[in-house]
């Protein structure tokens, strides 16, 4: 600390003297008040603090700052502070400061009791379950106005976000079925090797990609990438007040903006999830061939034979499924955003959590119906 | 005279091939409220912008004090951004932190001073932009207004010797704005800081300008240059007449 810029004088009696020296300015930092009350400390008899201030002294609104502190502790300890030693303009800041100064608002308490806040969740809970079934409520209403030609939906908008969520996305699904196909390849092969029965990998493959696989991992894919563009877009919307514009011109926001999302979603992911199954079972195919040295119309057989039409229309329903659940999300917290960029932020990542969590809770309910209906 | 804190020379501004301003040529002096004048989406702005470095410009040279802004070492150019503030459109506090920790942070950043030090400056720049007591509020809990004195309040963490107001009086009352034109004067007093405002508010302009540059947007360039009342009285361009009655005269 650069105590060299502040000295010392009792050499008037009951007066301590600051004599100030050097920069007193917030890039050099500043000596600590403490220095100061351990004068007051060792010499009770200060009854008056004074200033002098050398040529070299500059100052800026940190000085100001330790004026406040020391004012603040004279206060305290009943010690009269004069500044007429100071520079006229440090006077004056000073005296507008000290003047304006208020002490701390208190905010309202945002802690609470156990009970309040088990019952604060509860209600939250119900809120939230009441908030999804009526925007489901809104949705379906809107389709059905849709369906009788009354909604109001822009078909251009509904090209445009198909276009993004579906011919878009297409390089980042094609990477990762590939990448899926050539690991459930690898796995199999591990296990099926024992028996030399490599040929099975197909069979692998080619169900569990068309099956489920495919279908899930797009729709994970698609619910962070479409997704939480959709929860951001429409939660910047929010916060941006378009959202309260189209409602005082009369437009429903959920048939202008909520519409064209879901449809385009429902639409996409089908066609999607065919294509992740295809880029799979071509991952499992490179890697059989290539690495296994399976013959490759043996595999495609195999592949043909083991693909029941029932297993496709099962991806296909998931892919339908998971459209629904990843629009829906990205829209639901995207129209319930806070109109903050916290908020926005909160909105995207709950999309995204929630539609993951949902898809894997459909997949295990759609597993089981399958598996209690036998196909 | 005092001396020249700001040096436009010669300034081109543009976006690709479309053309903003051309030719700029003005300087601002140490402690005067400086105005760039001009109707909306003439410029004003772009030319903010390329003041606190956040647009190049296409030709042309700012200097600060002397030191060219954009051909600055790095050591230069970070002492040049450490002697000016912005106080943004809508203050653009950031809303994950309080207040306080709003202005705090500059000073956490680039200071040595201790937290009781730096909390007692906060509240010394909170005091001074008449928001004693609200530390702990967050932005979103502010008014629009509060939430404008607030972001002066972080420009003026680091006691900037120059600090830029971009449209200070949009979307403030009559009563708010007059209340930030005067914090202005009595920063520029207090403090001794060189203003740079960016406005098309005729009350702000004729209140608190000292010198102004007036920006066109027809053809390109600033078409007039001096105190605000002094080009009402004298001026002899139909555009700047124009501009400073409101139309009409």
């Amino acid at each position: 600390m650069p105590a060299e810029k502040l000295a010392f004088d009792f050499s008037v009696s009951g007066t301590l003297c600051l004599n100030l020296s050097g920069e007193w300015v917030i890039p050099a930092g500043m000596p600590s008040l403490k220095e100061v009350s351990r004068q007051f400390s060792i010499r009770t008899d200060i009854k008056r603090i004074i200033f002098t201030i050398a040529t070299d002294f500059k100052w800026d609104s940190a000085f100001i700052a330790f004026l406040i502190s020391l004012a603040s502790e004279c206060q305290h300890r009943k010690i009269d502070l004069s500044i007429d030693g100071l520079p006229q303009l440090a006077q004056k800041l000073f005296a507008i400061t000290a003047k304006l100064r208020q002490p701390l608002i208190v905010r309202p308490a945002l802690q609470e009791k156990f009970l309040e806040r088990v019952g604060e969740r509860t209600l939250q809970v119900r809120a939230g379950a009441v908030s999804v079934l009526s925007f489901l409520g809104e949705i379906a209403f809107a389709f059905m106005k849709m369906f009788s030609g009354k909604a109001y939906f822009r078909w251009e908008d509904f090209i445009l976000i198909t276009r993004r969520c579906g011919v878009d996305a297409l390089g980042l699904v094609s990477l990762i079925s590939i990448l899926v196909g050539m690991i459930l390849a690898f796995i199999g092969a591990i296990q099926l090797r024992i028996f030399g029965a490599q040929i099975y990998i197909a069979d692998i493959v080619g169900i569990a990609m068309v099956r489920v696989m495919g279908a899930v991992m797009t729709a994970v894919l698609i619910s962070g990438r479409t997704g939480a563009s959709f929860a951001a877009e429409l939660g910047i919307m929010q916060t941006n007040e378009e959202i309260d514009a189209l409602k005082t011109f009369g437009i429903n926001p959920v048939e202008f903006l909520v519409l064209p999302r879901v449809l385009a979603l429902v639409i996409m992911m089908p066609l999607l999830t065919i294509y992740a199954d295809l880029m799979g079972i071509l991952g499992g195919f490179i890697i059989s061939i290539g690495m296994l040295g399976l013959n490759p119309v043996e595999y495609w057989n195999h592949t043909q034979a083991a693909i029941k039409l029932n297993t496709i229309w099962i991806g296909l329903i998931h892919g339908f499924v998971f459209g629904i659940i990843v629009a829906i999300c990205g829209c639901l917290r995207g129209m319930n955003c806070e109109r903050s960029a916290e908020g926005v932020g909160i909105a995207t990542t709950s999309a995204v959590v929630s539609a993951i969590t949902n898809i894997v809770i459909a997949t295990a309910i759609i597993t089981y119906v399958c598996q209690v209906i036998g196909v | 005279m005092a001396e020249t804190v700001i040096e436009v020379r010669n300034l081109d501004l543009g976006y690709g091939d479309l053309p903003v301003m051309r030719n700029l040529n003005f300087s601002v002096r140490k402690g005067e409220v400086f105005v760039v004048m001009g109707t909306s989406g003439c410029g004003k702005s772009t030319l903010l912008k390329s003041l606190i470095g956040l647009k190049e410009p296409q030709r042309g040279d700012v200097l600060y004090c002397g030191k060219n802004f954009w051909l600055a070492s790095e050591t230069e150019l970070e002492k040049i951004i450490r002697s000016f503030g912005v106080l943004y459109q809508g203050g653009a506090l950031w809303s994950s932190l309080t207040l306080g920790e709003n202005v705090a942070l500059p000073l956490q950043l680039y200071s040595d001073l201790s937290e009781e030090q730096i909390k007692e400056l906060v509240a010394l720049k909170l005091s001074l932009v008449r928001l004693s007591g609200y530390a702990d509020f967050y932005p979103g809990e502010l008014s629009g207004g509060m939430r404008k004195r607030g972001g002066l309040a972080r420009a003026l963490a680091l006691d900037p010797e120059i600090v830029f107001f971009d449209e200070p009086s949009s979307g403030l009352d009559p009563l708010s704005a007059k209340m930030l034109d005067d914090l202005i004067l009595e920063l520029r007093d207090i403090l001794g800081v060189t203003v740079v405002v960016v406005t098309h508010e005729l009350a702000s302009i004729f209140a608190i300008g000292d010198n102004a540059i007036l920006l066109d947007a027809e053809s390109k360039t600033m078409i007039a240059q001096g105190p605000p009342k002094d080009l009402l009285a004298s001026s002899r361009d139909g555009r700047v007449i124009k501009f400073l009655t409101r139309g009409v005269k």
